[in-house]
């Protein structure tokens, strides 16, 4: 199946990218397809490559860069949500990209199954 | 930044998208950037479902001023939603068909009739809501 993911929770205060980055790999280990993780929201802070998680800790901003690379999934954040919130280019992490909120709709029509993460 | 930009055919996929309002207008920014996210979604010209629940009944109850607060007064925009409705109604070029729904029991639990909104709404009960849910492709919250 091919799948769109939204993710509407920045990482740590809410579980959101927590849970959807463990579903979108369990969903590509059981031979799903993971077409765009859109973040939006406080989602876009998944992104901040400053995020320095204590070392014992997960780090979701990496973890999900390594889905990126090893997966292809395509990761984008919303140009205006992110702007709001200060994540611009040259604070990026890897695997990320910084697009419009057309990506989100246009996920939602290529994909079977769009399934949203958060509030 | 990376370059590549992923591209997925969908020309002449039409779907129908429900945009779910169920928070207040002020307190979070969900209000807000759903609406950011409707607008948007017109130029897709796919079949939408606003709808209005919960607390986020409020969010087109006339008469806001959030000025003391400091926060932005959005709310004009939602006419500009009741215009891409009206629009897609009265030209004939465009297929999409667009629905302002408010959840009755939102509304009278809060004491709000249909005179106290900015635009025009239908009015649905639950039941019609999630029979109306049921037949959604797409679901988007906030």
């Amino acid at each position: 199946m091919k799948l769109g993911i939204m993710v509407n929770e920045g990482p740590f205060t809410h579980q959101a990218s927590d849970t959807a980055y463990q579903f979108a790999k369990a969903a590509i280990e059981k031979g799903h397809q993971v077409m765009r993780v859109f973040f939006y929201y406080d989602g876009v802070n998944n992104a901040n490559k400053l995020s320095e998680p204590q070392s014992d800790d997960r780090n979701l901003v990496k973890l999900w860069g390594e889905l990126a690379k090893e997966h292809g999934v395509d990761l984008v954040v919303c140009v205006a949500a992110s702007l709001r919130r200060g994540i611009k280019d040259d604070i990026l992490a890897d695997g990320f990209r910084i697009s419009g909120l057309g990506q989100l709709i246009e996920v939602g029509l290529a994909a079977d199954r769009t399934i949203t993460f958060g509030d | 930044m990376e370059d590549t930009e992923t591209m997925f055919d969908t020309e002449g996929v039409t779907k129908n998208f429900m945009f779910l309002n169920r928070k207040a207008p002020y307190g979070t920014i969900y209000a807000q950037e759903v609406l950011e996210l409707v607008l948007i979604s017109a130029a897709f010209e796919q079949n939408a479902a606003i709808v209005f629940m919960d607390d986020g009944v409020y969010q087109i109850v006339k008469g806001h001023d959030p000025s003391v607060s400091g926060m932005k007064n959005f709310s004009p925009t939602y006419k500009v939603v009741e215009m891409e409705k009206e629009d897609a109604e009265e030209d004939e070029d465009i297929d999409m068909v667009w629905k302002i729904i408010v959840e009755k029991e939102s509304m009278e639990a809060r004491g709000l009739s249909t005179d106290d909104f900015i635009i025009n709404v239908e009015v649905l009960g639950s039941q019609e809501l999630s029979a109306l849910m049921a037949e959604q492709d797409v679901v988007f919250g906030g």
